[in-house]
Parts: structure tokens; sequence; C-alpha cells
């Protein structure tokens, strides 16, 4: 068991995948030569060889629609957008396509292949890199979309991404790549359907995933200490999503938060509240929360970004006043 | 070429326009809905091209216009019928329609409504073929209009960069819905668009099916060689409207159908076998009873008769039905 950064999860899931399977390949932009803007292939393409490590050009659509094409044909591609921001242009291939395909052709064709990107806000990258765009692919009939949110789970659920048989949207995080995690050196697999209780508690159900799962992590801590029992779930998979653990949940702790980096409108967080009011209406003691992000295009200064998006304290603060304490 | 294989020819043509025409009956009937491109006027290019490609072992895909790429790669033509129908037992469950058949047995990937779409996924299919060593190649067929779409640019790059086994065969019906090409393409030889990717290609009558094999036997050979891909571009018309609900008359003139009309491929074919005394009038009818015969009593009644997918398997193909749990779940430690 050692400590790993998430971009080294996700580096020796793709080199484990590529060892296994013949028939994995590695496309996107920098993803060879270079190692991958976040280092997620170093070293692969040298290790590998370049039809395994494929360094693309600056053509997102069609390099998605190649890996789609090729997974038609037996091959299970792993292909990489460096910044989801970039993946507007690949909508065509990837829901038009990729997403239809199996049931367009009656179940007599699929398409196994993962799109992994990050999709987030970091650094001050300003408007056009800090888009967050998990809930425009929750929204698309015949996709998958994970989010994990910690090494442990990025590795293990880009391996079963790698060997599923349906196109997998992987959304990682640029404020992740840093993270550390122990994970067990032996090789294992985790899931992609289900949402998991990361925390128990009995006072209130705190709902994220990916970097927000994070956020809610350090809420449910501080909460604590003001005698506060915060239960944690990550949803993991935002399509299928596990409606079942989220309403277990709140039928215990009657009170309810989805904390999203994206904006609100239409996002993440309504649909979840959806599913609780749909779910377990009656077991709610307080109306639902989401924390969220200002509905604006992220701007660049320092104070504004961090005005823009959801922190841990916002979280908490949130939870507070739910519950009446703030 | 022998004589058997030119009647097989100008016979498998033939049927292709009738299947088309009975099902334009079919779509006046309501027993077919959604959208319905008619190939009427342009069989010579994919019966010719796909003479000269491998059946089932090659793979094929085009756009939404994909009755007779479908039937002359080896989908078989009751099933193409049923899925224009709705039925479960069509090529694609039921789930696609005329636009999209699928027939993986035939190797037939595809038809897509997205206009330049399949360009990508065909030197998708192309890079399988090449990483697995095999002797395939991909064959995509798409039209004048898709030439203006990102993916032909992008694609090309990257197929001419790689040297994937594809074969682009542009189909130039000089329209795209009612837009002449010259009032929307820069270039209107679809053929020299290709040059600024190194990508050799070539411009031949659409209309004359042994012009179409000679220069399609050209572009497949080298293609499968592995000297990468190869640009094929045909002049041709669409006798009929794009689309069951165009006229036409708002874009182009009687007197250009009528041209056209003239240089009909079947018409083409059937004079130059007659005159080389292939076959006479009497041949063409009595082949022309045998396809009547073929359609109504195994396409057609086939369709009607095949039963419509169930509702209670609406929610079926949307991903793997059966998945492995190992990658799927469900997840051991969650909820006490
Ligand atoms: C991306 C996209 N834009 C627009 C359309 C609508 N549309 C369908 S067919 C067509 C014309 C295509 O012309 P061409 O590629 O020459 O093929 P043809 O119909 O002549 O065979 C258009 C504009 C579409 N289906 N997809
Ligand atoms: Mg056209």
């Amino acid at each position: 068991m050692a400590e790993m950064y998430y971009w080294e999860a996700i580096r020796r899931a793709h080199d484990e995948e590529l060892a296994n399977d013949i028939n994995v390949i590695v496309m996107g932009e920098d993803v060879g030569v270079v190692g991958g803007t976040y280092k997620a292939t170093l070293g692969l393409y040298q290790k590998y060889g370049e039809n395994r490590v494929i360094d693309t050009p600056i053509s997102e659509n069609s390099f998605c629609g190649i890996g789609i094409g090729a997974s038609m044909a037996g091959l299970r591609p792993i292909v990489e957008i460096m910044s989801i921001n970039f993946a507007l242009l690949a909508l065509d291939t990837l829901i038009n396509a990729a997403a239809k395909i199996r049931y367009m052709s009656g179940g007599r064709v699929s398409c196994p292949m993962v799109m992994r990107t990050p999709g987030g806000t970091a650094h001050q990258l300003a408007a056009q890199h800090s888009a967050r765009l998990a809930r425009l692919f929750m929204s698309t009939s015949g996709l998958r979309v994970v989010t994990p949110r910690s090494p442990l789970d990025a590795y293990g659920m880009l391996k079963s991404a790698v060997r599923c048989n349906d196109p997998v949207i992987f959304i990682e995080h640029e404020r992740m790549y840093n993270m550390r995690e122990e994970v067990p050196d032996k090789e294992f697999f985790r899931p992609l359907e289900g949402a998991e209780v990361v925390r128990r508690g009995t006072d209130i159900t705190l709902i994220g995933y990916n970097l927000s799962l994070q956020l809610c992590l350090e809420a449910a801590k501080r909460l604590e200490k003001d005698g506060v029992s915060a239960e944690v779930i990550d949803l993991r998979s935002l399509k299928p999503l596990d409606r079942e653990t989220i309403r277990r949940s709140v039928e215990k702790t009657h009170r309810v938060l989805v904390a999203e980096e994206d904006e609100a409108s239409v996002g993440v967080g309504s649909e979840i509240i959806t599913t609780v009011i749909e779910e377990c209406f009656f077991a709610l003691d307080a109306q639902p929360m989401r924390i969220h992000a200002a509905d604006v295009p992220v701007p660049y200064a320092e104070n504004l970004e961090k005005a823009a998006i959801p922190d841990a304290d916002d979280v908490y603060r949130g939870a507070l006043s739910m519950l009446g304490r703030a | 070429m022998n004589a058997a294989d030119q009647k097989r020819l100008l016979r498998e043509m033939t049927f292709f326009r009738r299947f088309e025409e009975r099902a334009f009956e079919a779509y006046m009937e309501h027993k077919i809905g959604g959208f319905l491109h008619l190939y009427i006027g342009q069989e010579a290019v994919a019966t010719g091209v796909l003479e000269m490609a491998r059946r089932g072992h090659d793979y094929v895909i085009t756009g939404y216009r994909d009755h007779v790429h479908a039937m002359k790669a080896g989908a078989p033509p009751r099933e193409v019928m049923a899925e224009l129908y709705g039925k479960e037992t069509g090529s694609s469950r039921g789930r696609g329609g005329s636009m999209h058949i699928f027939d993986p047995n035939a190797k037939f990937m595809g038809g897509y409504a997205l206009v330049g779409e399949p360009f990508p996924l065909a030197a998708g299919l192309a890079l399988a073929c090449k990483y697995k060593k095999t002797d395939q190649i991909a064959i995509c067929f798409l039209g004048d209009g898709a030439n203006n779409q990102g993916t032909f640019h992008e694609t090309m790059n990257m197929a001419s960069l790689w040297k994937l086994p594809v074969l682009f065969v542009c189909e130039n019906n000089l329209y795209a819905i009612g837009t002449r090409i010259d009032r929307s393409t820069a270039v209107t030889d679809q053929y020299k668009r290709v040059c600024g990717y190194n990508i050799p290609s070539s411009q031949h009558d659409g209309q004359d099916i042994e012009i179409v094999m000679d220069s399609a036997k050209k572009a497949v050979d080298h293609v499968r060689s592995g000297k990468g891909p190869y640009f094929i571009e045909y002049l041709t018309y669409r006798l009929r409207g794009h689309s069951m609900s165009d006229k036409t008359a708002a874009y182009r003139t009687k007197e250009e159908e009528q041209q056209w009309q003239r240089r009909d491929p079947l018409k083409v074919y059937a004079d130059k076998l007659k005159k080389a005394k292939v076959l006479t009038d009497d041949d063409i009818k009595e082949m022309e009873r045998e396809i009547h015969e073929e359609i109504e009593n195994e396409v057609i009644k086939f369709a009607e008769n095949s039963p419509a997918p169930r509702v209670e398997e609406l929610n079926k193909y949307v991903l793997d039905d059966n998945p492995d749990p190992r990658w799927i779940g469900p997840l051991q430690n969650t909820y006490q």
C-alpha cells in the first residue's frame, strides 16, 4: 500500500489496462511524447509505442469520432480531452454518435470507449477554461457519466470504465490531480454504478461528487465540532443515478443539501433534489438546499473567482442554516 | 467482364430501384414514417464501388441515404424493408429507421443523419483494421454537401497523417437539399479539396457502372495495399427530391432533370448491354417480373407480417443489457 496522487492513480490504471488488453489504445492531444497535460499517461508512449498511445491533432470532434469508430470495430479506446471546455467541440460525435449507436442499431453495434477529461474550475483560468459540464452529459441517454472523488476511486473506476461495454464519460478535476490517498498495490476494480455513503451521520445528508464531495467531507468535520452529525454521500455515478442510496439516507436524516461546482440552473443538484422529492418528500423536515456556483461565466480576478465557486465554508454554513443554527 | 456478371449487376441495380420505388409507395400509404431519402439515380455508385470491395469483410458506412449501400454490402433486403416499416425484424430492430440501417454481419456500420459525422467514424474503423493488421478497409460514402463540415477537414488530415486504410467516396449529386453546389462551395470539383492533405484523388462519371467499377478498383487496391486513404468523386444526380416532401422545382429546372434522366444509370447500362447483345428487351421484361415478385412476396410480405417492437422493450439497448457486475456493480460496501 502506497500513497498515490490522483494523476498517478489514473496513470497506473492506463498502464495496467494497456498491459492487460491489446485492444486498449489511448488517444488525445499531447498524451504521447509529452505524457499528458496532467501526466495521466506519463511514460506510456515510451512503454507501449506510438500505435497504442496516439498524439492527435487539435480536432476534438473528429478524434473522438475516430475513437468511437475504432470501438465499433473492437478496440477499447481511452480518449483524453485536455479540458472539458474543449469537449463542447466533440458533442456531435459523443452525443449524436457514441451515445446512440447501440440503441439505433437495435443493440447490434456498441461503442466501448472512455472519454476522460478534467472538468472544473482551477487557478484563475477564467471563463473558457472553467466549464463544468457534468450536467450536460448527465442528461444524455446512452452514456455513463462517472466522477471519481479520490485516487482510489479514480484508479478502480477507470479500470472498470475501460472494460465496460458502454461509452463512459469520465470526469476528473484540475484541483484534484495532486490529491493523495493510500491505494492498495494489488489490482482492484471499483464499480461504475452506485452512490457511496462515505461518512455516516444522522442529522443531515450532504451530497456531492468529485471535488464537491471533498467540500462536503470538510464541512462534515466542522459540523461535528458543532455537535451536528452529517452523513455524506458520494454520487460517484451521475448516470445512471443511484436513487435508492439517496432515499435511504434522507429517510434517516430528514434533511438534504447538494453541493456542486456547477451553476445551479438545470444542474446536478436540481436532479438530485427532484429525486428526493419524488422518492421521499414526506421524510423531509426542511426545504432541500443547493450549494452551487454563481450563475456567471467564471471570472478571472482571484477574489471574483473565489466568490463564484462554492467552497467548504459555503457547505458548512448552508448546513447550519438548514438546521436553524446559523 | 463476363456477361453473367453484367446481367447480375443490372439486375441488382434494378432491384434497388424497384425496392425504393416500392418503399415510396409504402410511405404514401403511411406504412413508413419519418424521413425517407431515396437513392434513385445514383445506384451505379454504391453498386459499382462495393462490387469492388469484399462483402462482409470491408467496413461500409454512410449518411442517411443508406438503403442501397446497406443492401449491396450484404444486409438482407427484407430486413431493410422491415426496418423502414419499424418492425422488430428490421436491420436495427425497428429502433433506427430509414436513416439508421445497421448490419454488423455485413460490416455495414450504419447510416447517420448528421451530415459529415461518418467521416471520423470511418477513419476509426480503418484505424482498428490497421491496428489489428487485417487486410480490411473502411469505405465511407458521403455527399458533396458533407465536405463543408469540419469533420471532413479534420478527418482527411488524420487519415492521411496516419495512412489509414479508408476510401472516401464522394457522391457529388450537385445539390445539398436545395442548395446547388456552386452556391455553397468555393471549389466545386470535390476531388481537388483533399490535395491539401496529400490524399490522392480522382473524379469520374458516376452514371456508368463499369466506369465506376474500373475507377473504384484502382482506389480500393490503393487503400488495401497500405498506401493510405484515397478520395474518389463521382458525378451523379438524385432523380427524386431530397426526401419525400421536396418537390425540386424551387431550385432546379425541368431541362436539367431531363438531361440527367437520359443518363439514368439503369438506362445507361441496359442500353450498353443490349447493344453488346448481352441481353434483349425480353430478358429485361423477365428480370423485371422476377424482381417484382421477389419484392412483393419476400420483401414486402416479410415487412408487413413482422411484429412491431414490444413496448415493454422500450428501454432495451440503451446500455449493455447484460453488463458484467465486476465493472458495473452494485457497490458492495454501501448503505447499512
Ligand atoms: C449536421 C447537419 N446539418 C444539417 C442537416 C440537414 N441536412 C440533411 S441532408 C442535407 C444536405 C446534405 O447534402 P449532401 O451531403 O450533398 O448529400 P445528399 O443529400 O445530396 O446525398 C442537410 C443540410 C443534417 N442532417 N445534419
Ligand atoms: Mg449532394
